[in-house]
């Protein structure tokens, strides 16, 4: 029981601003200034070669 | 080719299983070994009378490895008939109980044969092959790891055929889309793991410096099975010779683990990785990016931190706790949103090209599967808010939606990547035929749309059945009322069934006859632009 508390307390505090962070970091990446070229460039990938 | 190693190993594994078969503690276990131990016999002997002793041809590391993918491009069309047609066949059953053949084919052993052949064969299958495709083509890199690649393919059968066998045995751990017991889910364990070395193996020595998107697909995919899979299968076998197990957890929490597995195996298993194939399919198809990588970096994270959490939809009004509910509710809403973006993203690749859907079939079937996940990723999320639930949970509904979605985008997505594919794997100029695909296109959608406005009407007169009281408060119909309601709808069902599963018969023609090297001869599709005029 001590554990599931343990685990439940970390899970709604540190480690849900951890998986936020996380995830507002990632979407700041893709749409930080200059991501567009570099992810038009990613788009043509398939496109260069069979 | 010599194979040495592969011969010893396998030899002593059928010696192994005959051991088992003989000194197994119940009769379904010792009948499972025997067929394990038939199908090592014979792959054994297969692999003596294909040796020789010629020197191997070496190796061009330089050159993509097409032959598993071959392999299983056609292990994807054959086991897509397979759970088809036995679709077809427990649909009948549900409407005539007389064809229900005891022991082996009662529904309750068909009907997982179904969920996981479809699922797991034919879905699985395709997700192998196009993945270690797509990877190789977008990292510009030869498969890591030699044979490996062939471990995964010929070990990933091995795992279909035991749990298909299991399941008539009647050898099952009752947990949906996991039911094959400890030692199949022991061997899936090492072969995905395999799988996962041979894929991130490949993405480690990629000449092209950026991972593209439908490779993070495609790993997310492959990392969040394993996960799903060891967790919910982990349980304690009665006897190591036997074939019964009992899981680690109980009760609720026992549920619970199984519907964030179950939930999973839709969320990574039939969305994330079908997404993979179409981030790579549908531009090469339409020969034109997509529409904003941008959007799909961002639907990807959003997928994968939403779609972990909606689990608990599955369990509404039961003992799971209230708020553990919601939650799953809560976060199943949210999801409507990164599968639309998945789905604009998709179809919006075709901006400006929009006249393809009508020149090129197998363009059209990649949008009719693009339009099927947008509309059952609107209905799912709809049906996991409670008060929905309430009427939906426990009937045809759910199975109408589930259809909606494996059909019509799992399916028509697979469809178009095995067009787009067997030409190229086989080096045919086109497919043998595009007016078959034109036909294949018009069965499966015509089938989807008779499969799911019938469960929708039999699914929503069910639920209204089974909740209507008279005024004294007592149920107006005994259930065997509602189940004779149904057997319209039943029928109705398996003919949907059926027009589905003559498309993908179709497509076997097509695609063996592609194979073969035939063209048909044939009108070119209809509705390309004219050829311009000189002017008089």
């Amino acid at each position: 029981m001590m554990t599931y508390n343990l685990m439940r307390e970390f899970a709604d505090s540190w480690g849900l601003l951890a998986m936020a962070l996380f995830f507002v970091g990632c979407i700041a990446f893709a749409l930080r200034p200059g991501g567009k070229t570099q992810a038009n460039e990613a788009a043509q990938i398939p496109l260069k070669d069979d | 080719m010599k194979f040495g190693t592969e011969i010893v190993l396998l030899g002593l594994f059928a010696f192994a299983a005959f051991v088992a078969a003989g000194f197994g503690v119940d009769e379904p276990f010792r009948q499972h070994m025997w067929v394990l131990f038939l199908v090592l016999l014979g792959f054994t002997a297969i692999l003596l009378r294909n040796s020789n002793f010629k020197p191997a041809a070496p190796i061009d590391p330089s050159a993509y490895m097409d032959g598993p993918i071959r392999y299983g491009t056609i292990a994807t069309v054959f086991w897509g008939v397979v759970g088809m047609s036995v679709g077809v066949v427990i649909a009948l059953q549900l409407a005539y109980p007389q064809l229900n053949i005891q022991p082996w084919f009662n529904f309750g052993r068909l009907r997982p044969v179904h969920t996981s052949g479809v699922v797991f064969a034919f879905g699985g299958n395709a997700l192998l092959c196009t993945s270690l495709y797509v990877v190789q083509r977008t990292c510009r890199a030869r498969l890591f790891g030699g044979n490996l690649a062939w471990f995964v393919f010929w070990g990933y059968q091995l795992f279909i055929v035991m749990a298909a066998t299991g399941y008539l045995l009647g050898i099952t751990e009752s947990r949906e889309y996991a039911e094959p017991e400890w030692y199949v889910d022991i061997w899936l364990t090492i072969v995905w793991v395999a799988y996962l070395i041979l894929f991130l193996g490949t993405i480690l020595k990629r000449k092209e410096p950026h991972i593209y998107v439908a490779n993070w697909f495609y790993l997310s995919f492959i990392i969040t099975v394993a996960m799903l899979h060891v967790v919910n299968n982990l349980s304690m076998p009665a006897s190591f010779l036997g074939s019964k197990s009992y899981s680690a957890f109980s009760g609720v929490q026992d549920a619970l683990i199984q519907w964030w597995y179950g939930h999973n195996a839709v969320g990574f298993f039939l969305t994330a990785g079908f997404l993979g194939m179409m981030y790579y399919f549908v531009p090469k198809q339409a020969n034109r990016p997509v529409y904003s990588y941008r959007l799909s970096i961002i639907h990807f994270w959003a997928l994968i931190f939403l779609y972990i959490w909606a689990g608990p939809h599955h369990l509404h009004y039961t003992a799971l706790p209230d708020w553990a509910q919601t939650l799953g509710m809560v976060f199943s809403i949210m999801l409507w949103m990164p599968s639309w973006g998945g789905m604009i993203n998709g179809l919006m690749t075709l901006s400006g090209a929009w006249d393809k859907i009508r020149t090129d079939p197998i363009i059209r079937m990649m949008v009719a599967a693009i339009a099927f996940y947008g509309m059952s990723t609107f209905e799912g999320p709809m049906m996991s808010i409670k008060t929905v639930n309430s009427l939906s949970h426990y009937t045809d509904w759910t199975i109408g939606h589930v259809h909606s979605g494996a059909l019509g985008w799992v399916g028509m997505i697979t469809f178009g990547a095995i067009y787009y594919m067997v030409p190229k794997l086989w080096n045919r100029e086109r497919l043998y035929s595009l007016r078959l695909v034109t036909w294949h296109f018009w069965l499966a959608t015509l089938g989807i749309v008779v499969y799911a406005a019938v469960m929708w009407v039999s699914g929503i007169m069910q639920g209204l059945m089974w909740r209507e009281y008279d005024e004294q408060g007592f149920l107006v119909y005994s259930f065997a009322e509602s189940v004779a309601a149904m057997h319209p709808y039943y029928v109705m069902r398996a003919a949907g069934g059926a027009m589905y599963l003559a498309g993908t018969l179709i497509m076997a023609w097509n695609v063996t006859m592609t194979i073969r090297g035939h063209q048909r001869q044939e009108q070119p599709m209809s509705g390309a632009a004219p050829a311009l005029q000189p002017a008089e």
